[in-house]
């Protein structure tokens, strides 16, 4: 007779599937982390317009979680991640990345300050042994809060008057802001969207009845339970980068040359030189101080989205390729990230083409179109920014 | 600082196409001044608080033909402009079924079968023959349209474009097209399918706005003219403006501005001032003179040369062609505050096609019929509604949990007829009360409880159309949608180029090519040819250049 009990096989569920299952109209699910995650509910084009006009709810409880205590936590972290972690403050949330010793990116993610010691991290890879390894010499310990955290994102227009009818005084939370807006339940001001928009943390075993909460709250105004495609289309416009999409993990991959430096995914201001010692500092300092390639916003020609596009100089030398390219239906461009090589990147004029390829009835077509790098976010409505925030 | 009343260009009328050709021309460079008579801009284009907490889309209701394009060049997201689309529809009956239109094909197809198995079939090849059409007909949206009489240079490029797409759809489809363009709306859903409620749910699009009834000939590009526009290139697709259509206008006024253009609003034009044949400015309402060398009127057609011009600036045959122009009043409007959602029984708890565009025709007949009540200037007895309760998806449009609908009418005669006489005149207080009983007893076939549900209600006939927005006998599209004033004949033969017989006079309006709805082409393309015409050098840049 065995002595192990099996290991699950196959998608598991999370903390809230038997309310998104009960939604699921499409039965589109895709694996997260392990677990059953909806890539589609009903229709992406109305999940996604919920997400940018009404409210959407997403189970985001699959991201790795650590729990980073002890008085040394603050100086491991800043020794991990690029940025300086001391500057941000308790109860504030700071996005970060961190890298291995040649520079190169092992994952970017969130970092909640709960405390003056103590801390969380929210990433999509997982980093306990990371952590555990930086750990070492530093009077901090690491827990993995993976399973007993679950998360829940609301975001979209509607979402402070979601909150407010669900009875969560959250009117004076600031972008980036945390705050227990209940016994065991934690409300952050963040998300994935660039949008107006919360993300609720509780116990595992506490988010169907926060789910359920949040959903009769939602009744009338617009509510929506949406699925990753949707929230994909926003987070391009928004100009967020998803692992293993617009970068490698360089853990994850076998070529490790294949990966980026914070400076060439456009992460510049994510690093401080300036705060003493970190990982991957000697070789940013260094070698890697001149990036190979840069991460471009680009706004494409013509209504084809450039997904996958070959990127050429001039429409004849190859200098790149799109990582994520979508129509945006809400900036009513074409919008796109693409990894473009050094020097011509910085090229000014830029004379940058994605080669697209279309398959129409049975036919492939190609067409060139250009791209017109641009600085800023595609979409950055200013209720995202607005404290107290807006009803609608 | 005292006005400046010199300018490059001036737009008559600030409707969404005059919007656009101000923005554009403004964004060439030029310095452009937008006049209107109305206190706000939008023309027909406009959300309005008639109580307090509520807008309403007071005129049009929904988009789906402004052109992307137009968007993107002009950059309106930047602006406000947010449009978001609807999903689904239901025609009820009275008694107690329903069709429900989704835009799940399969759950479209299985909603068909439950009514007539050989239509859910024949839905695939009817929507193909449609999409076909649509294919054909968009590129011409943001195009010239070639004279085939009197060819310029210009027309021999665009009129080879033409043959060119005409000799790609093949002989057959080519016949298929020149019958589409010309039959109705009736007998091609005859040819497809055999349900009536089902042809009653589809037919609707062929007749909203027109003189015509679902038999007329010409109504299947009306239909058409209604499916070629597009929701982020879902073809056919349809939404609202994020704040209600008002904010497509603001959102361009807007662009226009930052532009550097002027709007002037409280003062409509009394007089386009010509000097030998050739126009020189605008003489205002209010006494105020501005001078340009470039007017492009937003007005219809009708109204900027038989009202605004005098006789003799005209050619007479010309003039006579305008007078003769069909642009026949035939659609009301009730925009209703609601307490909260009415019931509607027949329908599933928490139908998503409710979200849509709700009807209560059940057959071509009954549709017939009620065309049949307009024509001799009565209000259809059980007219054509279009409603839909935009709030639903729109947060902004009324308080929460309240909600706000909108149901336009078709038909409702501009001259209404009273004993025997037929006038505009006998559009008093009680017969737009009459008009508003009886929209809302068909309203009833779907959620009887609408009249207990009503806060506030706005009632428009096609002379409130006309008084307001200043469109002629109250005709939504600036003209009616028949071949015979369409494309190379729009608005009249010989001037469907925008350029009027006199020299810096344009039409940017709605009946210029392509025509009416919320679209922003006639403006665009009016921007174009008069960037082309009248500057040396500034050409109009952009996807719809």
């Amino acid at each position: 007779m065995s002595v192990v009990t099996d290991p699950d096989v196959g998608l598991v569920p999370g903390p809230v599937h038997d309310r998104i299952a009960a939604l699921s109209r499409a039965q589109g699910w895709y694996g997260w982390a392990g677990h059953a995650a909806p890539s589609v509910l009903d229709t992406v084009e109305f999940e996604y317009f919920a997400l940018r006009n009404q409210a959407a709810l997403l189970d985001i409880s699959p991201m790795h979680k650590y729990r980073v205590t002890g008085p040394g936590a603050t100086a491991m972290l800043n020794r991990m991640v690029t940025r300086d972690v001391r500057r941000i403050a308790i109860g504030r949330v700071g996005y970060a990345v961190w890298c291995d010793e040649d520079g190169m990116v092992i994952d970017d993610g969130t970092l909640f300050r709960l405390a003056e010691d103590d801390w969380r991290l929210c990433c999509q890879e997982p980093m306990l042994s990371w952590l555990a390894d930086a750990c070492v010499g530093f009077d901090a310990s690491v827990s993995d809060e993976s399973h007993s955290i679950a998360g829940l994102a609301l975001q979209g227009p509607t979402s402070f008057a979601v909150l407010r009818a669900a009875g969560f005084d959250v009117a004076r939370l600031r972008p980036f802001d945390l705050t227990d807006a209940a016994p065991g339940i934690m409300v952050s001001r963040t998300g994935f969207t660039g949008d107006l928009g919360y993300e609720l943390w509780t116990g595992w075993d506490e988010a169907t009845a926060l789910w359920d909460r949040l959903w009769r709250a939602g009744t009338d105004l617009g509510l929506r339970a949406i699925g990753y495609d949707a929230v994909n289309i926003a987070r391009i416009e928004a100009g967020f980068l998803t692992a293993g999409v617009d970068f490698q993990p360089v853990h994850a991959v076998e070529r490790l040359h294949r990966g980026k430096t914070p400076l060439e995914l456009g992460l510049g201001r994510m690093v401080d030189m300036a705060k003493g010692h970190f990982n991957g500092r000697r070789a940013l300092a260094g070698p890697r101080r001149h990036p190979r390639s840069l991460l471009l916003r680009v706004d494409v020609e013509g209504f084809k989205p450039a997904q996958d596009a070959l990127v050429y100089h001039r429409r004849r030398r190859e200098v790149g390729h799109i990582t994520s390219g979508v129509w945006s239906p809400t900036a009513k461009r074409n919008i796109a990230l693409a990894h473009v090589a050094m020097p011509w990147a910085r090229r000014h004029p830029p004379d940058l083409w994605a080669e697209i390829y279309t398959l129409q009835e049975g036919r492939w077509d190609r067409r060139m179109a250009r791209l017109t790098p641009v600085k800023h976010s595609f979409y950055a409505p200013p209720r995202a920014r607005a404290t107290p925030p807006g009803l609608t | 600082m005292s006005e400046r009343t010199s300018f490059d260009a001036i737009v008559a009328g600030a409707g969404h196409n005059g919007l656009t050709t101000a923005a554009y021309l403004a964004r060439a460079g030029l310095r452009v001044l937008v006049v209107e008579k109305n206190d706000w801009i939008g023309g027909a284009a406009v959300s309005r608080s008639l109580h307090d907490g509520w807008t309403y889309s007071n005129c049009s209701y929904v988009c789906s033909l402004f052109r992307r394009e137009i968007a993107r060049d002009l950059d309106l997201p930047k602006y406000g402009l947010q449009v978001i689309p609807y999903e689904g529809g239901a025609s009820f009956t009275r008694d107690g079924d329903y069709f429900a239109y989704y835009s799940d094909h399969d759950a479209l197809r299985r909603e068909m079968a439950r009514h007539a198995p050989r239509d859910a079939d024949a839905y695939a090849r009817y929507s193909q023959a449609i999409m076909r059409q649509c294919r054909f007909i968009r590129p011409f949206l943001l195009r010239d349209a070639p004279d085939p009489v009197a060819p310029g240079p210009r027309d021999i490029g665009e009129l080879a474009y033409l043959v060119r797409k005409a000799h790609d759809l093949g002989a057959r489809e080519l016949g298929e097209t020149l019958r589409f363009w010309t039959m109705s709306i009736g007998d091609f859903l005859d040819d497809h399918f055999e349900n009536d409620l089902i042809k009653a749910h589809l037919a609707g699009s062929g007749i909203i706005g027109t003189g015509l009834g679902v038999y007329s000939p010409g109504t299947a590009y009306v239909l058409l003219h209604h499916y070629m526009g597009d929701i982020d290139g879902g073809i056919g697709a349809w939404g609202f403006a994020r704040g209600g259509m008002g904010a497509i206008s603001d959102a361009i006024g807007a662009a226009f501005q930052a532009h550097g253009g002027v709007i002037r609003k409280g003062a409509g034009v009394e007089r386009i001032l010509t000097r030998d044949g050739r126009v020189t400015g605008v003489a205002l309402e209010d006494g105020a003179e501005f001078h340009a060398p470039v007017v492009a009127s937003n007005m219809d057609v009708k109204r900027t040369m038989l009202e605004h011009l005098a006789p003799e600036d005209l050619p007479a045959d010309f003039r006579r062609a305008v007078e003769r122009y069909k642009i026949r009043g035939s659609s009301a409007k009730l925009n209703i505050a609601l307490d909260r959602k009415p019931a509607f029984p027949a329908a599933p708890a928490h139908a998503s096609f409710l979200r849509g565009d709700l009807h209560a025709s059940e057959s071509l007949a009954e549709l017939e019929r009620a065309y049949d009540d307009w024509k001799i200037g009565e209000i259809s007895a059980r007219p054509y509604i279009d409603m839909l309760i935009p709030s639903q998806i729109d947060p902004t449009m009324a308080p929460v949990g309240a909600h706000m609908m909108t149901v336009f009418v078709q038909y409702a005669p501009y001259d209404l007829a009273v004993d025997g006489v037929r006038s505009a005149d006998n559009w008093t207080e009680a017969q737009r009360a009459r008009l508003a009983s009886i929209v809302l007893d068909q309203m009833q076939v779907a959620c009887p409880d609408i009249r207990d549900r009503i806060v506030h209600m706005e009632v428009r006939s096609p002379l409130e159309l006309e008084r307001e927005v200043g469109l002629t006998e109250g005709n939504i599209f600036q003209g009616e949608l028949t071949f015979d004033q369409l494309f190379f004949n729009k608005p009249v033969p010989g001037y469907a180029q925008y350029a009027m017989p006199v020299r810096g006079l344009y039409l940017c309006g709605s009946s210029a090519h392509p025509g009416g709805g919320v679209m922003g082409a006639p403006g665009a393309n009016a921007a174009r040819a008069i960037l082309r015409r009248e500057t040396r050098g500034r050409r109009m840049k952009g996807y719809a250049a």
